[in-house]
């Protein structure tokens, strides 16, 4: 498996933490895994992005020129990135904020109401969680037992209570790709 | 032991201070700025220095300073920086003091751009700054190899007394990938004998000095740095190769386009295309003999040099090396633009149809 990921979207949305979340996934499940980030001006309030690896095999390049799944988190993203995607990928859009459909008959288009499904379960923070679950869902790349356990491994202490928040979110998430 | 995820910037800044760094010295720019910040917050845990100083020349005289009372020091910048830190460089090599300096390299010239950058080869392989000297440069390709030449940069310096480069690109100091914290081995180190640190009842008195007013001192001086770097030629020069043994058409790089590179010659390979990677691990000393070796195979019929260099640079010690013997062809692109897969791919498949 080898799967080339790009995750874009305004700072803040939590872009670089779903491909933090997907490395981190990656590797417990026994992937060789990089993140790259977009870094510059461009992150303050304009659109940032980073770029996912996740393969069964050591990774050359970090980069690359056609993702085989975009997740876009802004109508920017969509206008940068869903021309680059790999036919036969998947474009993921975050249809609480995009309005735009993807044009292209040979990818793939899986619209999330990210932000909507958060506010519904308590937190607009989790938005990004209810996209990761609607990723591993849809492609089947990674378990989404070890995104649960991951969960529990992020919030802990003070922070454990945000735990079924998150599931929550995940589980949501994942019932959008179903 | 378990893997960690670390991005490469912090992942340098604790290798350092594993490494024992005692003083660190260090000016924020962009994309090495997470090596102060996480040494500002770390060094001091460790009951370790951590200055930030009002430039990069002052961070590097006071490696000076630090290095010249026998403390482990290191400095950190991105190009222009770096270019602001050469007299201290020269100076160091000069009056022989060990030091760690890393340059998280971005495009130029002058301010050029923030992104990834590969310009600084020359200045990083011919001594940046005046006179003759030479510093050892470790070019990692990864963060497990940035995290291990930091640490061994610092046994390099103190071995021959000599600064050290790690020299690395943008994107290996901000992306982020898993490593594992492994002792490495030590190398046998004399004592700091020379070392400015009070004269305790010694008979003589030493002294750190790059000034020698009778030239046939500096003469004689000169002559002893060139031994250390012709020791340093015999005994630091490291390489890697990939997929070279039945190659046709070679691909040499170092740092990130070397990664992009492993990915290119797999779909070459996919395609039929006998391609291999020939990457210099030190930038200087340069693998001159492995790659003129590699140049004399006879099924080698061509080389493509990649950098992140408008005109090329390592491309010169890649001629020097392959003499001639087989066609060079380069493919580069500055001011932060990152060579691709395709781009490397369609280089290769050029360059051997115009051989054949």
């Amino acid at each position: 498996m080898k799967k080339e990921i790009i995750i874009s979207g305004f700072g803040g949305q939590g872009v670089m933490s779903i491909g933090k979340n997907l490395v981190e996934a990656g590797m417990a499940e026994g992937f060789q895994v990089t993140w790259a980030p977009s870094y510059g001006p461009e992150m303050r309030g304009g659109t940032a992005n980073c770029s996912v690896v996740l393969s069964d095999k050591p990774v050359g390049s970090p980069v690359f020129s056609f993702p085989t799944e975009l997740i876009a988190m802004n109508g920017p993203s969509i206008d940068k990135f869903a021309p680059t995607v790999l036919s036969g990928g998947l474009v993921l859009v975050n249809s609480s904020v995009v309005s735009k459909k993807v044009e292209r008959s040979d990818v793939k288009a899986l619209y999330v109401p990210c932000e909507g499904i958060a506010y519904e379960v308590g937190n607009p923070k989790v938005a990004n969680m209810v996209m990761l679950g609607a990723y591993v869902a849809a492609t089947g790349a990674l378990k989404p037992e070890t995104i649960e356990q991951m969960i529990h491994e992020m919030f802990t202490g003070a922070k454990a209570k945000l735990v079924p928040l998150n599931l929550e979110a995940l589980k949501r998430g994942m019932a959008c790709a179903q | 032991m378990a893997k960690e995820l670390w991005k490469g910037n912090e992942a340098i800044a604790e290798a350092a201070i594993r490494a024992g760094c005692d003083c660190f010295f260090g000016y924020p720019i962009t994309p090495q700025s997470e090596v102060p910040e996480y040494m500002s917050l770390h060094m001091p845990e460790h009951g370790k220095v951590f200055v930030q100083s009002e430039s990069e020349v002052a961070a590097i005289n006071m490696v000076y300073g630090a290095a010249g009372s026998g403390m482990r020091a290191m400095t950190s910048s991105s190009s222009p920086g770096i270019s602001l830190k050469q007299e201290g460089i020269t100076y160091l090599a000069g009056a022989e003091l060990p030091a760690v300096i890393v340059n998280c390299m971005r495009g130029g010239p002058g301010l050029g751009t923030i992104q990834p950058g590969q310009g600084d080869y020359y200045q990083a392989t011919r001594g940046g700054g005046n006179g003759d000297y030479r510093t050892v440069v470790l070019a990692p390709s990864n963060i497990q190899e940035a995290v291990d030449f930091t640490q061994e940069a610092f046994d390099i310096a103190d071995q021959y007394r000599n600064p050290v480069m790690v020299v690395c690109d943008g994107l290996i100091g901000q992306m982020m990938e898993p490593i594992e914290w492994r002792e490495l081995p030590k190398r046998n180190l004399a004592p700091k004998d020379w070392a400015t640190t009070g004269k305790h009842g010694r008979d003589h008195t030493n002294v750190v000095n790059s000034l020698f007013i009778d030239p046939n001192e500096c003469d004689v001086h000169n002559d002893h740095l060139a031994a250390k770097y012709a020791e340093m030629e015999k005994n630091e020069v490291r390489w890697d190769e990939h997929n070279c043994e039945d190659a046709e058409v070679i691909i040499t790089a170092y740092g990130t386009p070397a990664r992009i590179a492993l990915t290119a010659i797999e779909q070459l390979r996919e395609e039929g295309v006998k391609a291999g990677l020939f990457r210099p691990i030190t930038l200087w000393p340069f693998p001159e003999k492995a790659l003129h070796d590699l140049a004399a195979k006879p099924q080698v019929k061509a080389f493509v040099d990649v950098e992140m260099s408008s005109t090329g640079q390592m491309i010169d010690d890649v001629r020097l090396a392959v003499e001639g013997q087989k066609p060079i062809s380069y493919l580069g692109h500055a001011g932060g633009v990152m060579p691709t897969v395709e781009e490397m791919v369609e280089a290769a498949k050029k360059a051997l149809k115009e051989v054949k």
